[in-house]
């Protein structure tokens, strides 16, 4: 299992746009990808679960990927969340 | 003539009849299916169709309001592909052997519902979203899909609400303005009216009785008059003709730079007074805020705006122009004004009294914390500052002294800024007859041309029988402007205009010849001046 955390910088949170593209990126890798925020849990390729978790600029979350390619998979997602959000 | 306040989207004025609009009522029915497999397969192709039109309403939409706009129905194919809402509809045929139909219904009811009970107001719009999709798998599937139509004649479209998708599938030549009772002004809905133009109001008590009936949408001041009489209806009918007319030319000049034939590039920015004004700065494609007068900060409030509230204000402005200059006035209060808290005693003659710069440099306290919310605000956007009523380069040595004292504590603290241009007022002949000397302390020059005038002729505007002795065009005040120019283009320090006399287009081409770098003017004012900026040469 890997995981990082990251503070969000994006002006409105983690936004429709970003969480679908974040979810398309997901979907790549067979690892289970999920994010915690504010104390709840969504698979990162479900993009409507990851915006009911209202994530805010300024919030800190939580990215675990666990299965084969965890590793590929936690450094595609760290650089999305970087370059995005 | 009936009237309706509601809350305004867009400033115009459409006028003509109104046109009720419900949305194909798709009352959903549920019915029990025999085999499951195959609803489910009614309901995937149905999906695929949707997820087709999606893309055909990204590609218009690209193209009549812009890719970043058009990005929600890029989001909404995402959306539809959502593993939850797909897999929520499959539940629901599989267990209940229910129709798609009822299947969609249900699951886009439960979904947007999630969305509506969120506190932030970004995610609480995404209802409608939810709802737009659902609506529009509902409609491949009974087959009652279609151009939203709107008739012949152009009208006034009213709804309880409409979805983004509506919006952008009506057709533009026919649509006058929106009015909706439900509907927020960060929906996409609202973004859209706003880039394609549309006058719109929402939040105003709709009746189905309106529909084939005249009526006015005044954007501006956020009224609906339904049955308007003759009266209201002339002076409408006058004020949009002007609204046309600035419309017509905003087409042609929008996105155009201001440069003279000859390729003199004049920096043609607005003067604000609050942050709502930003919607018209750019409406009206200026290149810039040249005058964003901070008084409405202080003049609002019971007590001293602190550094927190400052702070939030002029982020909200330079993000919102985004590589684009901010000039940001200091307070420029007076006894002309009355600020309870501030403690100002009478005054006989306030336009030459305790001041602006005067009381900023008296009360140092307050002064900087005004500086500290604007370096702070510097790290988000392109700020300039300017100070108003100097009359010394002692003054404007200890204005700079405080700057440097400010950004001490700010690095001391860690607290990240920009690099932030200062600028004085030009607006006193003392100022003007030691601008040489000015120039070297300074970045920029911004001339205001309201006081100078009444300095300099001495004349008060305030008083109608000096009128006929008031001229706006006195000589002396261009050979000020002259010598301000030249003196500032000697130390490479950059002068503009900000006041009236900046605005004034009999004048226009005479400044450009004169050398000015800048005008700030209302924004109504940017494309008429835009207008005359690049038919002239400079030669």
């Amino acid at each position: 299992m890997r995981q990082f955390n990251y503070v969000i910088t994006d002006e409105i949170g983690i936004h429709a746009r970003p969480a679908g593209l974040l979810a398309k990126e997901a979907k790549a890798f067979a690892s289970k990808i999920t994010i915690e925020a504010n104390g709840k849990s969504a698979e990162v390729t479900k993009l409507m679960a990851v915006m009911q978790l209202g994530v805010k600029k300024g919030a800190e979350v939580v990215i675990t990927a666990e299965g084969k390619d965890e590793d590929a998979a936690i450094a595609k997602m760290e650089a999305f969340m970087k370059e995005n959000l | 003539m009936e009237q309706f306040n509601g809350k305004s989207i867009y400033n115009g004025i459409a006028i003509g009849r109104i046109l009720f609009y419900s949305k194909n009522q798709q009352q959903v029915k549920r019915n029990k299916v025999e085999d499951v497999e195959e609803e489910i397969a009614r309901f995937e192709s149905a999906k695929a169709k949707a997820m087709e039109q999606l893309q055909e309403l990204y590609a218009k939409a690209v193209e009549e309001v812009g890719e970043s706009n058009a990005m929600i129905f890029e989001v909404h194919s995402m959306m539809l592909e959502d593993e939850d809402y797909n897999e929520s509809i499959y539940n629901i045929i599989r267990n209940e052997e229910v129709n798609a139909e009822f299947a969609v219904a249900t699951t886009g009811d439960n979904f947007s519902t999630m969305f509506a009970e969120m506190e932030d107001e970004y995610f609480k719009a995404r209802a409608a979203d939810v709802k737009d999709i659902s609506e529009r798998v509902i409609a491949v599937l009974t087959g009652l899909e279609g151009e939203a139509g709107l008739g012949d004649e152009p009208v006034i479209v009213v709804a309880e609400d409409l979805a983004p998708s509506e919006t952008v599938q009506m057709d533009k030549s026919k649509l006058l303005a929106f009015v909706t009772r439900l509907g927020s002004s960060n929906s996409h809905t609202a973004i859209l009216a706003r880039t394609m133009n549309i006058p719109a109001l929402i939040g105003v008590e709709i009746s189905e009785a309106w529909d084939g009936k005249m009526a006015i949408v005044d954007g501006k001041q956020g009224v609906l008059f339904v049955d308007p009489d003759v009266a209201t209806l002339e002076t409408y009918m006058e004020k949009r003709k002007r609204e046309d007319a600035q419309r017509e030319l905003l087409l042609q000049l929008k996105g155009q730079p201001d440069v003279t034939k000859d390729g003199r590039h004049i920096h043609l920015y607005a003067n604000i007074g609050s942050v709502a004004d930003v919607a018209n700065v750019h409406a009206n494609d200026a290149a810039g805020i040249g005058l964003f007068r901070s008084e409405f900060l202080y003049l609002e409030k019971d007590h001293y705006p602190t550094e927190e509230e400052q702070f939030q204000v002029y982020k909200t402005v330079v993000q919102n122009m985004p590589g684009k200059k901010v000039i940001i006035r200091t307070l420029d209060i007076g006894a002309d004004k009355q600020v309870d808290y501030f403690e100002m005693e009478q005054e006989e003659n306030p336009a030459m009294g305790y001041r602006a710069i005067r009381i900023c440099l008296d009360r140092v306290e307050v002064f900087k914390t005004q500086l500290r919310a604007l370096y702070r605000a510097s790290a988000y956007g392109m700020i300039s500052i300017m100070f108003p009523m100097v009359i010394s380069v002692s003054e404007v040595r200890r204005i700079k002294e405080i700057c440097e004292e400010v950004k001490r504590e700010l690095s001391d603290s860690d607290i990240p800024y920009g690099d932030v241009e200062l600028g004085i007022m030009i607006e006193t002949p003392a100022a003007v007859m030691i601008s040489d000397l000015l120039a070297k302390e300074v970045d920029f020059f911004s001339i205001g041309t309201n006081d100078l005038t009444q300095y300099t002729l001495a004349i008060d505007r305030q008083n109608p029988k000096l009128d006929n002795i008031y001229d706006a065009h006195h000589p002396a005040m261009l050979r000020m402007i002259q010598m301000v120019i030249d003196n500032g283009h000697k130390e490479n320090c950059w002068v503009g205009i900000c006041g009236e006399l900046g605005a004034d287009t009999t004048l226009t081409e005479r400044f450009v010849r004169m050398g000015i770098d800048e005008l700030s003017v209302a924004p109504s004012m940017v494309l008429p001046l835009r207008n005359i900026i690049v038919n002239m040469s400079v030669d």
